[in-house]
């Protein structure tokens, strides 16, 4: 892991659909007024003409974007997590999701790292509604090189994808030469005692609590789930099987997430103790990122006090 | 475009009024009253001017059409069936479990259908989105869009409209059914859009008010709409709700009901009539 090197997913998705475009003749970009926080913004300043500013209109920004796809173009739709999946919940399931339309939608600004802005901004709910959605891919991507490898297969795979994207600089928890695959999980620490088990940012954070237990003889392997659905229930259930209990690590409602998706698994397969670091059935609040984060308990301690409450 | 013979058009119309009336009575449920005020716009678009062929229904370079007021689909699926992209019988299976035909259009299972729809204010967005892709892409096709007079209350219908116009869609052409009546009554009791003609002018639209069963006029406000090169078109159909069958036309209580089998015999009844009237 290297924390030197600090870079917010969508920095790393305005680079990549920039970089990506000239490979994908269809691509077409679309954004509700938000292109200089989205990152889109980086795309439009390299190819205007393929960029589609919807207004602050992001219900007609997904029905737009499922027409350009019924043509044949790869729409890649953004906005906030809040407005993307919130707000147009319902055009992206009947809209695109129903007739499984090649749309992108990268929401960037989820979860509760959107800091300052406070509650009517933070997303915490996103993966939930996105997952109930027949056919929808749902990818939250930990660092730089695992966004733009994530853009990529969404680019390289038909259907309607969902990538999760954020606003907070995070560390860089993959080397060069690191593969991505689609819908397969990544062992980004091996371990026999407990399993944490995280997506996007809470991989930094269930890495740092890794090498804290470590220090007490815990060995925690660490898993990290980009692809949220299809989830790898290979990856979760042998974990379950060679160590002693889950820790969940999300930045996300406890309601429907990555928990909710991991207990899915494991309670057909191999009922297994489960503890979850996430965000409890309620709202944000206004703040500096990582102090909010902290507030809500979504940190390294609390991921190790979970681990220790398992083995105890 | 094909030869204008607005006798032949017309027959058309009353046999796509016929295939809904009977694919609604089979189903026990549906839409009929706003199908039968769409009935003649869609003989026109699929009989004598849109460029689509049955037998490459995908074809990339076809005119598009969305049925944005989704629910009116026993039209759109009778007029598809006479036009031959699925056989006639399939009519007499709508809405009924593991049959092609839904209760509101599906693009991913019914051939001719162009974007999947029904859920109100959406197709709209989506026939926008075609229309862009056309522009940007150089292509020649039109999209063509039928929206409801009560669904223009859906917001998102005006963030669609205002986009049309940013974007400078001159190759959309949306077409409001105003019937003038919506679930709960009238649509300027429930919750009024008027004037819809002033709104879409504020908006940037080339506006075009006609008669929506009038054969010529739809016809002349089609070719308004491709003479003009800047703007998007929308043109609003003065139409009766439940048009051809007597005891439907402007009664609301027809918006989603289907006819019982008496019902149905005088439905079929004015239907044949009309037929006759205009053999002769």
């Amino acid at each position: 892991m290297n924390k030197e090197k600090l870079i917010a997913t969508r920095e790393s998705y305005g680079k990549a659909i920039t970089e990506l475009c000239s490979k994908y003749e269809d691509l077409v970009v679309l954004d509700a007024d938000l292109a200089a926080a989205t990152k889109t913004g980086v795309f439009k300043a390299k190819y205007p003409e393929r960029f589609f500013d919807c207004g602050i209109a992001e219900a007609n920004m997904i029905g737009v974007a499922a027409g350009l796809a019924s043509t044949g173009k790869i729409p890649v739709a953004s906005s906030f997590a809040m407005f993307a999946a919130g707000r147009a919940f319902e055009q992206v399931r009947n809209s695109v999701g129903y007739p499984k339309l090649n749309v992108k939608i990268c929401a960037t600004h989820a979860g509760l790292s959107v800091g300052e802005d406070g509650a009517t901004h933070q997303c915490n709910e996103d993966i939930a509604l996105m997952r109930t959605i027949p056919g929808m891919t749902v990818i939250c991507p930990c660092d730089d090189l695992e966004t733009k490898y994530a853009v990529k297969a969404a680019l390289d795979t038909k259907g309607p994808f969902y990538i999760r994207l954020s606003r907070l600089a995070s560390a860089q928890i993959n080397e060069e030469g690191y593969q991505f695959k689609l819908g397969k999980g990544v062992t980004v620490r091996e371990g026999k005692d407990i399993t944490i088990i995280a997506t996007g940012l809470m991989v930094e954070r269930a890495l740092d609590a890794a090498e804290e237990l470590s220090k007490e003889n815990i060995d925690a392997r660490v898993i990290n789930i980009h692809t949220i659905k299809p989830i790898d229930e290979e990856i979760i259930i042998k974990a379950a099987k060679e160590t002693k209990g889950i820790v969940v690590a999300e930045e996300h409602s406890k309601i429907g997430g990555l928990t909710s998706a991991v207990c899915d698994v494991l309670c057909k397969n191999c009922p297994t103790r489960v503890e979850s670091v996430s965000v409890n059935d309620e709202f944000g609040m206004s703040g500096p990122a990582k102090q909010v984060l902290d507030f809500y308990g979504l940190n390294s301690e609390n991921i190790i006090a979970k681990a220790k409450e398992i083995l105890k | 475009m094909k030869e204008f013979n607005p006798e032949y058009l017309k027959k058309v119309a009353n046999d796509i009024r016929k295939g809904a009336v009977t694919a609604v009575y089979k189903a026990k449920s549906g839409h009929p009253g706003g199908s039968l005020s769409i009935s003649d716009v869609l003989a026109y678009l699929y009989f004598c001017e849109m460029n689509v062929n049955p037998n490459n229904p995908k074809d990339p370079d076809r005119d598009r059409f969305v049925l944005s007021k989704g629910h009116t689909a026993p039209a759109l699926y009778a007029t598809l069936a006479l036009k031959g992209y699925f056989g006639t019988d399939e009519l007499l299976k709508l809405r009924q479990l593991n049959a092609m035909l839904q209760g509101h259009p599906d693009m991913k299972h019914i051939p001719g259908v162009d974007m999947t729809t029904g859920s109100l204010g959406q197709g709209i967005s989506a026939a926008c989105g075609m229309a862009l892709s056309a522009k940007i892409s150089n292509k020649n096709y039109n999209v063509y869009a039928v929206l409801g007079d009560g669904e223009i209350q859906e917001g998102q219908v005006w963030e669609a409209f205002m986009f049309a116009n940013h974007y400078k869609l001159s190759n959309l052409c949306a077409f409001i059914d105003n019937n003038n009546l919506q679930i709960d009554g009238p649509v300027d009791e429930v919750m009024s859009p008027y004037p819809i003609d002033e709104k879409l002018k504020a908006f940037g639209f080339n506006v075009i008010v006609i008669d929506a069963h009038s054969l010529e006029e739809i016809k002349n406000a089609v070719e308004a709409f491709k003479a003009e090169k800047d703007r998007p078109t929308a043109i609003i159909m003065k139409s009766v709700k439940g048009k051809g069958v007597s005891f439907m036309e402007n009664n609301v209580s027809w918006h989603g009901a289907a006819p019982n089998e008496e019902q149905y015999n005088i439905a079929m009844a004015d239907l044949e009539k009309i037929a006759k009237e205009l053999e002769a």
